[in-house]
């Protein structure tokens, strides 16, 4: 069959020990079956490994920080579609997607570039200052959880929480505390890099398992991949993984799909306690950076957010997967010439 | 009780729960045992079994399987919940 050309551009090039989902997804693009893609790197700073890729990342832009505001970044996506001509964006950071959200009318009327992205309702829903609110409305077990602003408000938790507890920042980071001691120094740690608010949440005792999924926007799953960690690094990311067969995981992940009409990648973060219950600890509103497992299981979620930006039409579900795939990171030293390195500090492309 | 249905075992003794993501590895009488328990012989079969085929006495065995099945399910292994076929036999 000839795959029919195409340009995406590819943000979360952090190949890194806390790594961002873009070139797992670009691994998954570039193995489409339907499409032969040309993959444009889009980099936040000069050190994200993908950018020195050459086989998978065709070319790399550097683009404003989400901080810096739409304008900014809608002017630098103006100037590169100038040159590339991309057809799809798949923006892979959280900190990131409000600003693409935002974006996504005027990129497509003005640019033709299209994007498939959940909603400014889907988003904010399952913002972990809103998550508790979300499992009630959409009926699935949430940890209890408050926001708290300063550290004078740590005394009073323990009228609400018994310990451990969770400390978590507004996008990333999470540390178990054992005494309100350690809720202040993670407190502080995680606001110096995050802001405020900190979100303190009720610890659950359980395994770790996560769903890739993604939604048409319409109530269906397209696809889900459930995994439990095997090895996990120091910073809570998962460095092996394996597939499971777990018909309660799929059907939760099926119910919050079609109650939200959840649309494009996600990724579920669930507790199952010793009794089979099921606690959602976060919704990410993207793929996670294991998302290359479920090609390995035989789903190419990636390819199927493509097929559903571009056609809008319905795509066919995906029915099975293979259980008892696993990944394993690794580590790898690129070699870099300074003159690359020179281009994309000084010229911003590479 | 019962060993769940959707364990896989391999010719190696390797053992996979798909539910969990755990896995194992068991000796070749373990494997054995394991094998008959999926295939939903009782207690009692495997023990006679063993004891055609094996060197032991009937007391050691009952006590290393107790001692087995109590791993297997501390393993999360058997399934609890199911109706014990094996003691109807």
């Amino acid at each position: 069959m000839k795959r029919k050309k195409i340009n995406i551009a590819v943000t979360g090039l952090n190949a890194i020990d806390s790594p961002g989902p873009g070139i797992p997804v670009i691994r998954a693009l570039r193995e489409s079956k339907e499409y032969d893609v040309r993959i444009i790197g889009l980099s936040y700073e000069t050190l994200e490994p993908g950018i020195y890729m050459h086989d998978l990342v065709d070319k790399t832009y550097q683009i404003p920080f989400p901080s810096s505001g739409t304008k900014s970044l809608l002017t630098r996506l103006g100037y590169i579609h100038s040159v590339e001509k991309i057809d799809i964006i798949i923006p892979n950071f959280d900190a990131e997607l409000f600003n693409f959200i935002k974006l996504e009318k005027t990129l497509r009327d003005d640019f033709g570039i299209k994007m498939f992205l959940p909603t400014e309702d889907q988003f904010e829903s399952r913002q972990k200052a809103n998550l508790e609110e979300f499992g009630k409305k959409h009926k699935v077990k949430v940890p209890h959880s408050r926001m708290i602003f300063s550290v004078n408000e740590i005394p009073s938790l323990r009228n609400e929480f018994s310990y451990p507890l969770v400390v978590k920042g507004k996008f990333y980071d999470a540390s178990v505390a054992y005494t309100p001691e350690q809720v202040a120094t993670h407190f502080n740690k995680i606001s110096a890099k995050w802001g405020l608010p900190i979100i303190i949440q009720q610890f659950v005792y359980g395994s770790e398992v996560n769903v890739t999924a993604i939604g048409d926007g319409k109530g269906n799953t397209i696809g889900a991949v459930p995994m439990r960690k095997q090895y996990i690094t120091d910073k809570g990311k998962a460095w092996a993984g394996i597939s499971l067969d777990d018909k309660k995981l799929i059907d939760t992940t099926k119910k919050i799909i079609k109650s939200t009409k959840w649309r494009g990648g996600m990724e579920l973060e669930m507790i199952k306690t010793v009794d089979g219950e099921y606690y959602l600890l976060e919704i990410n509103p993207r793929f996670p950076a294991w998302v290359y497992l479920a090609v390995g299981c035989g789903q190419n979620h990636p390819e199927a957010l493509i097929k559903l930006a571009l056609n809008g039409k319905a795509v066919k579900p995906y029915k099975k997967y293979d259980v008892g795939k696993m990944f394993i990171r690794y580590s790898y030293d690129l070699i870099v010439g300074l003159n690359e390195f020179e281009k994309i500090s000084t010229l911003g492309e590479l | 009780m019962n060993i769940k249905k959707n364990i896989a075992l391999s010719d190696t003794g390797f053992v996979f729960n798909p539910s969990s993501g755990d896995s194992f590895s068991t000796n070749p009488i373990g494997m054995e045992i394991i094998k008959m328990l999926k295939e939903g012989k009782s207690n009692e079969d495997i023990k006679s079994h063993v004891l055609k085929t094996y060197m032991t006495d009937e007391v050691s065995f009952e006590k290393d399987l107790y001692d087995f099945m109590n791993m297997l399910t501390k393993m999360n292994l058997m399934d609890v919940d199911q109706k014990d076929e094996t003691k109807k036999n």
